[in-house]
């Protein structure tokens, strides 16, 4: 695109300055979809086949992994781009699929409330999360 | 079905003569009548066909020797107005453009073939929409050369290699048969659709076109490009072949690095 100056005075429409939220989805949708490959199926291997599978799992072994701040941060982030991944895919739906603007705002209402109540709650017991409890 | 007070025989009289290897197939027309009908309603015709014709063809049929009433859209007939898209057999296609041998059955089993209406646009009578929220759509994303200062004396010059650029979405007739062929579009009408971003992408990639950014900050709404779920819907049911996810891809690119 070429900028015509013999002309400078000529008035060119600046264009409608519109928000880039979309694109920033959209965006994060590929990104954090790439991370949650590794997160995710690595979080099953572990669980679900390493050491005899789910059965080594208990209160001891958990606590041992959220002993190591690199289990947090891996537990923290797949929980947090999986609830905001997951959720913006919801919020697509919703916008694609809801007829009427109120079942729209209340659908995603839903949505947001359940999706930071989630985030929190995990958040919280990962970061407070007290070895010593049983005792 | 609702009695109607119209006529039901052909506006051109009684059928001509079978013409010989014609065979007979059931058209199941999708038909509403505003005056009469409360709902869309269901129509069979018993027709006698050449696996040579087209689905207008049958259509014409129906309208010239069987009923009068049926309504539909055609002009040129030659796939090039693209006035005729209708959805045949559940895909949309221009019914100029689809022979019937490729909708006959297998052996000597009845064909049934189905037509209805293209979706997500009003039903104005049988087969003919409402185009206008499909055109106030494409008028949006400003499908016309957009230039600022002097214009230049002599032509405005492009390279083969520029031109090559945008010269699948040139080809675009306008039949609507990708944008009523999309589920984001069925069920949400307020995005732009595959056709107006088709036309987008013809100008937005044009070297003599200024006016890029204009169209990008159009399509980079919540109604834009974002809203497109690469089913390929558009892309298999254009009749002209444009490869129209394709389009929208790379208006999404240029939108994401800000680069034509």
């Amino acid at each position: 695109m070429s900028l015509a100056l013999d002309k400078p005075r000529q008035p060119r429409r600046p264009a409608a300055r519109r928000s880039n939220g979309e694109l920033y989805s959209w965006l994060f949708m590929r990104l954090s979809g790439l991370l949650l490959v590794v997160l995710v199926l690595g979080h099953l291997f572990i669980m679900n086949i390493l050491d005899g599978g789910i059965h080594k799992i208990n209160f001891g072994f958990v606590a041992g992994r959220w002993a190591s701040p690199f289990w947090q941060f891996w537990d923290l982030a797949m929980l947090w781009l999986a609830q905001i991944h997951g959720g913006n895919g919801v919020r697509t739906i919703i916008n694609d699929y809801a007829r009427k603007d109120t079942t729209r705002f209340w659908l995603k209402m839903l949505l947001y409330v359940s999706m930071v109540l989630i985030v929190s709650l995990g958040t919280f017991v990962i970061f407070t999360f007290d070895p010593n409890i049983s005792n | 079905m609702t009695a109607t007070a119209e006529t039901t025989t052909g506006s051109r009289g009684s059928q001509p003569p079978v013409p010989d290897g014609a065979v007979t197939v059931t058209v199941k027309i999708r038909r509403f009548n505003p005056e009469f009908d409360d709902e869309p309603r269901w129509d069979s015709f018993d027709i006698p066909a050449l696996p040579s014709d087209r689905v207008l063809n049958l259509l014409h049929h129906i309208k010239w020797y069987v009923d009068g009433t049926l309504t539909f859209r055609r002009s040129c007939a030659h796939g090039i107005c693209g006035s005729d898209a209708m959805r045949i057999n559940g895909v949309n296609r221009l019914a100029c453009k689809v022979l019937l041998k490729d909708l006959l059955q297998k052996g000597d089993k009845h064909t049934t073939i189905t037509i209805e209406p293209i979706k997500g646009l009003p039903v104005n009578k049988d087969l003919l929409v409402d185009m206008e929220p499909f055109f106030e759509a494409f008028r949006a994303v400003k499908p016309y050369l957009v230039t600022y200062g002097n214009e230049p004396t002599r032509e405005r010059i492009q390279s083969a290699a520029d031109r090559e650029r945008f010269d699948d979405t040139t080809k675009c007739i306008l039949c609507a048969c990708c944008t009523t062929s999309c589920p984001v579009y069925w069920t949400e009408g307020s995005y732009f659709g595959p056709a107006a971003i088709v036309s987008a992408h013809r100008f937005i990639f044009d070297s003599r076109d200024e006016g890029a950014e204009e169209r990008l900050d159009i399509l980079n709404d919540i109604d834009g490009v974002w809203r497109c779920r690469t089913t390929f819907n558009c892309t298999d049911a254009c009749p002209r072949g444009i490869q129209v996810t394709k389009a929208i891809q790379e208006v999404k690119r240029a939108l994401l690095f800000k680069r034509v």
